[in-house]
């Protein structure tokens, strides 16, 4: 007859998936960062539990891994749409009009920053400059950074990606 | 087979480089041998499609896939005449009026092909340094004047010297005790990609740089520090520094050697502070980018309280020519105290945006107009900021300055990191001051009270003189506070935040009494 073996504690997979990206980033010195770009890069944004999380991997408390989540704007603590479109707010592209370009696309969207559209096609962001300067003024749709962009450009590359989706 | 050229630079994708190759190896296969380089920084041409013939490369731009039809009509394969052509690239007057050193392979390598980096006079100046002692090598970069290209423009062999001659404590976590090179590639400025354009375009460069850098300093290990908005040049630089490890550049032994260097990109995550060296530190360290007081310098006690060389990504690509052809030869570049070159970027309401590397002395008119070509809008230029969103505005007037660091200094202005904002006579400059604060309140690490608090009320007393509310006592407000800013602020966000602000006093204070009906700052064009 089989001994009884006690169930390790129930942990959410949600948890047990950090911890192991966890393990294969901590061993090096400033390691927080480097894991929290993966826990977004996996999950989309950083889950509620990554702080506790974390916290116990790397021997912090959790007030300081808070802290690092909030401090960076690229750390998002809620899920985003299935594609995230930044646009641009720095000065070159505000010489080029991009505070129009701005208004129309939130218009399009029927969004505002930080928000996801109604079907959670798309998130939008500001940004901060994209290093495309001379092209002003661009937009960022997921990795990729479009310059010269006019509101007929961005309905176009919108309209591509819903199509690319059906 | 005729051989075509094509950027594979962010820029160029950004406005269709990769439809346009498709279309290109769709429509004539086997004909050519389609080679995606480097971009030539002439930015308003991309994407630039360069043709090979005997004369020359010739050019055509900007294109799109529908110009195909009538290019290959205009015997485009032997670089026929069409109203798109450039002429001979080399001798386009953008590029020949220039003195590229440090982007001298722009255009020619492509960028994760090593021999093309060797062929292009790569590794050279490595090989020298490992034939110098390390004093040798920091001599050799003061003789070159160089000055940090990030915006502090702190001489570079002068911080060298100081981490050579550094003790360095032992470390737990690296088990040895270890020196650090820091590049910082966090290129946060509106109207500069000098940083971009080295890493994604010319990696090599930057790694060989760093590797001169660690011997003359005895550091043993390296991190790029690169901001999170740089998607391409992240990819780019990861294959480049697995290619370097694999043909001994880097790691252990570096080419056959008894030094080592272990070098590493970690990515940012979206916090302009971070552009500052502590904030920096801190944050490779794991932690918020919070800035740190000085002393003591992160020469002394930087990473992880380390001995620490923070540069700037276009500093130390300029260290593989210094140690190349001689500290002497860059110095001979430039004037007075800013030697050698600068490569400028040209941004914004410009028609001939992109690169413009030239020695020192230049003026801002001739880089505006000779180079530039005027605004993109076709209309007067009123102002341009140079040097990020901490820089003045720049009226007409001063536009017969050198540049230089010391002449921008004088009119109120610093070169920073070189990138230059043209604005027409559309723009709104009260809506520009106000954004100059919005932003600082928006970055602001929160450590000092002066640029944490006085952002946030710098803006409120804008909002008030915009809408005309006692305009004169609240411009002595805002005056008196960009003071409090400027002099008691910990580091250049809340220092200099006012700067752009100020300018826009002294030289544009009409605007800031008229709240614009739109809220764009320029013309849509």
């Amino acid at each position: 007859m089989a001994a009884h073996i006690p169930l390790a504690p129930v942990e959410s997979s949600t948890e047990a998936r950090i911890r192991t990206l966890a393990s294969d980033l901590k061993q090096q010195p400033g390691a927080l960062l480097p894991i929290l770009h993966a826990v977004q890069d996996t999950f989309g944004y950083v889950p509620e539990c990554t702080a506790a999380v974390l916290a116990t991997e790397l021997a912090l408390s959790r007030a300081e891994v808070h802290g690092v989540i909030s401090f960076y704007h690229h750390f998002r603590t809620r899920p985003a749409g299935a594609h995230v479109l930044h646009i641009c707010r720095a000065e070159a592209c505000q010489s080029m009009g991009s505070a129009a370009l701005e208004r129309d696309i939130k218009q399009l969207l029927n969004i505002d920053y930080h928000q996801t559209t109604a079907d959670g096609s798309v998130t939008l962001e500001p940004v901060y400059c994209l290093g495309n300067c001379a092209c002003s003024p661009n937009i960022r749709l997921d990795d990729a950074i479009h310059g010269r962009m006019t509101l007929a450009r961005t309905e176009r590359l919108l309209q591509q990606l819903k199509e690319g989706q059906a | 087979m005729t051989r075509l050229y094509l950027s594979c630079d962010s820029c160029a994708l950004s406005v269709g480089a990769d439809e346009l190759a498709q279309a290109l190896t769709a429509q004539l296969g086997e004909q050519i041998d389609l080679q995606r380089t480097s971009t030539r920084g002439m930015f308003w041409l991309e994407p630039l499609l360069e043709v090979e013939t005997p004369q020359g490369r010739v050019g055509y731009g900007p294109l799109t896939t529908e110009d195909l039809p009538s290019l290959l009509a205009a015997d485009l394969l032997n670089g026929g005449d069409h109203p798109l052509c450039i002429g001979l690239v080399e001798q386009h007057p953008y590029l020949a009026r220039q003195q590229r050193l440090t982007f001298a392979s722009l255009g020619h390598n492509r960028p994760l092909v090593m021999e093309d980096y060797a062929a292009q006079g790569g590794w050279s100046g490595l090989q020298r340094a490992l034939t110098l002692s390390a004093q040798q090598i920091v001599d050799e970069v003061k003789e070159s004047g160089l000055r940090g290209r990030g915006g502090a423009a702190f001489p570079t062999g002068i911080k060298w010297q100081t981490v050579l001659d550094a003790q360095a404590p032992y470390h737990r976590g690296f088990d040895e005790a270890v020196k650090f090179i820091v590049c910082n590639a966090d290129e946060g400025d509106s109207g500069t990609f000098s940083d971009r354009l080295v890493m994604e375009d010319n990696p090599f460069q930057l790694i060989e740089g760093m590797l001169i850098a660690a011997l003359a300093t005895g550091a043993t290990r390296g991190y790029i520090y690169l901001r999170a908005e740089y998607p391409h040049a992240h990819r780019v630089l990861q294959q480049a520094i697995t290619l370097a490890e694999q043909q001994g550049y880097l790691g252990e032994a570096i080419l056959g050697s008894h030094h080592r260097f272990h070098l590493q990109v970690r990515l940012a995550a979206g916090a302009y502070i971070c552009g500052e060296e502590t904030a920096l530190l801190e944050s490779l360290e794991g932690k918020r980018g919070m800035v740190r007081a000085k002393p003591p310098l992160p020469a002394l006690e930087g990473l992880f309280g380390q001995p620490t060389v923070v540069n700037n990504v276009i500093s130390l690509a300029s260290v593989p020519l210094i140690l190349n052809k001689g500290g002497a030869y860059y110095r001979d570049f430039g004037q007075g105290r800013s030697r050698g070159t600068m490569p400028l970027q040209l941004a914004g309401n410009i028609r001939q945006g992109g690169l413009v590397e030239v020695a020192f002395g230049v003026t801002l008119r001739e880089i505006l107009y000779d180079f530039g070509g005027g605004s993109a809008s076709g209309r007067p230029i009123k102002a341009v900021q140079i040097g990020g969103p901490l820089g003045a505005y720049i009226p007409p007037a001063h536009f017969d300055t050198p540049l230089d660091y010391e002449a921008l200094a004088a009119i109120g202005g610093m070169v920073g990191h070189g990138g230059i904002v043209v604005f027409d006579d559309q723009a709104d400059l009260g809506q520009m001051a106000a954004f100059a604060m919005e932003f600082c309140a928006l970055e602001s690490c929160g450590k000092c009270t002066p640029c944490r608090i006085g952002s946030t009320r710098a803006q409120e007393v804008l909002a008030r003189i915009r809408q005309g509310e006692d305009a004169e006592d609240n411009l002595a407000l805002l005056t008196d506070l960009c003071d409090t800013m400027e002099q008691a602020s910990l580091c250049a966000l809340g220092g200099m935040a006012p700067y752009p602000v100020k300018s826009i006093v002294k030289y544009f204070g009409e605007e800031l009494h008229s709240v614009s009906q739109t809220p764009s700052a320029g013309g849509q064009h």
